[in-house]
């Protein structure tokens, strides 16, 4: 290769070194802040004042819907499967909210360590499948867990 | 190899063998694009079988992923153009990276705006600031500001220049793309269609997708191509072989 070609590729290489450098160090100090969300862990460290605005995410626990009689309002848990938080919230839930599914939801900590959301999203996992894919998986799963019940018997 | 190689960059150097050359691409590129396009629009749109959590919206899948993977691609594309033109001085790849911004940058409002719309039904949104969202609008950003440097300057060639450098500088923020749904808790999902693993995503739904993308590159070589044929005619029209092709 030409000498004065080879020199303006070194210094192209060293320019996209240099910038990929960077802005590799500027995102790591910041990554806590680039995060969208704190995960239940995060919370029931006390790693976030109450009062503060955050968001919070996880997956809903099963079975831990509860609605108010009367109003909007409804409480459930949310887990990442290993600390759990409950979440209060008032307003119409988005379509895709379900037990399991991931939600963020944005809000406070009360001092009873109850997270009050004002805004709750869905979270939509990679998975894409029709109904019947999903149904049969269900099945094979339900199959193999009474099989296992059934086996320790 | 290497040879054929070396031969091929060096024919594509010269104007007018890529315009001499890239009719008879044309054809085919418009064949490929058009029976793609039709046969991945009514598979997706009518055949594919409904997401069991979506239902109907997840079908905007097969607009937004191949625009959002083609937008990149073709960063990487203008991004390496620019090199060319740094290094070697050559008119051919300037004139290629030229024509390439505004349509990634095209293809990039279009996986924007596609994800908005699929936002506000699924999430209960249409925006959010997380990491994948704004990497890709700054995507955007990158994209105006090359397209605006290219044209900003007295000499052509020092406006190809300045927009080449924008376009190397902005290539961190491809793999920031590609990465942040991996490295930050983000509300967009990970990614569907891996490269080493199983895609996981049902294969009724997946054939259309495949056929999308595709055809998407397929669309953007055409045009692509025509652009840049656009871009010989006019900076060569002073050569005899253009005047004596406008004369036929």
């Amino acid at each position: 290769m030409h000498p004065l070609r080879k020199k303006r590729l070194t210094l192209i290489l060293f320019m996209v070194a240099a910038v990929g450098t960077a802005v590799g160090l500027a995102m790591y100090s910041l990554s806590e802040n680039v995060n969208l969300f704190q995960t239940p862990t995060e919370i029931a460290n006390g790693e976030v004042p109450p009062g503060r605005t955050i968001r919070a995410g996880g997956l809903v626990v099963e079975g831990s819907v509860v609605r108010d009689d009367d109003g909007l309002g409804v409480t459930f848990y949310v887990t990442d499967g290993n600390a759990e938080v409950p979440i209060f919230y008032e307003g119409i839930l988005p379509d895709l909210f379900r037990e399991g599914q991931g939600i963020v939801a944005l809000g406070q900590l009360d001092t009873s360590g109850r997270f009050v959301a004002s805004e709750v999203l869905a979270k939509h996992d990679e998975n894409y499948m029709p109904p019947e894919v999903k149904e049969a998986l269900e099945k094979a799963h339900l199959d193999g867990k009474e099989a296992m019940s059934e086996a320790s018997y | 190899m290497w040879q054929w190689l070396k031969r091929l960059y060096h024919r594509l150097g010269s104007p007018k063998w890529f315009y001499e050359i890239s009719a008879r691409w044309i054809p085919w590129l418009v064949v490929l694009s058009a029976v793609g396009a039709v046969t991945g629009i009514v598979w997706g749109l009518a055949y594919a079988p409904a997401d069991y959590l979506q239902g109907n919206s997840f079908r905007i899948i097969y607009i937004h992923v191949p625009a959002a993977i083609l937008a990149q691609s073709a960063y990487m594309m203008m991004a390496v153009a620019g090199a060319i033109y740094l290094i070697w001085r050559m008119k051919m790849a300037a004139w290629v990276a030229k024509c390439i911004a505004p349509i990634g940058a095209s293809f990039c409002l279009i996986a924007l705006l596609t994800g908005a719309i699929w936002g506000k039904p699924t999430w209960g949104t249409w925006w959010v600031w997380d990491a994948r969202l704004t990497s890709m609008l700054m995507l955007l950003f990158l994209y105006f500001g090359v397209m605006a440097l290219q044209q900003a300057m007295e000499s052509e060639d020092s406006s190809f220049r300045a927009g080449a450098i924008l376009a190397l500088v902005g290539v961190v923020n491809i793999p920031i793309i590609k990465y942040s749904v991996e490295w930050w808790n983000t509300l967009h999902q990970p990614a569907t269609l891996k490269l080493t693993e199983k895609p996981s995503m049902d294969p009724a739904m997946l054939w259309p997708l495949l056929i999308m993308i595709v055809t998407t590159y397929a669309f953007f070589a055409l045009l692509v191509i025509l652009r840049t044929r656009n871009e010989i005619l006019w900076h060569e029209r002073k050569r005899q072989w253009v005047r004596e092709l406008l004369e036929k």
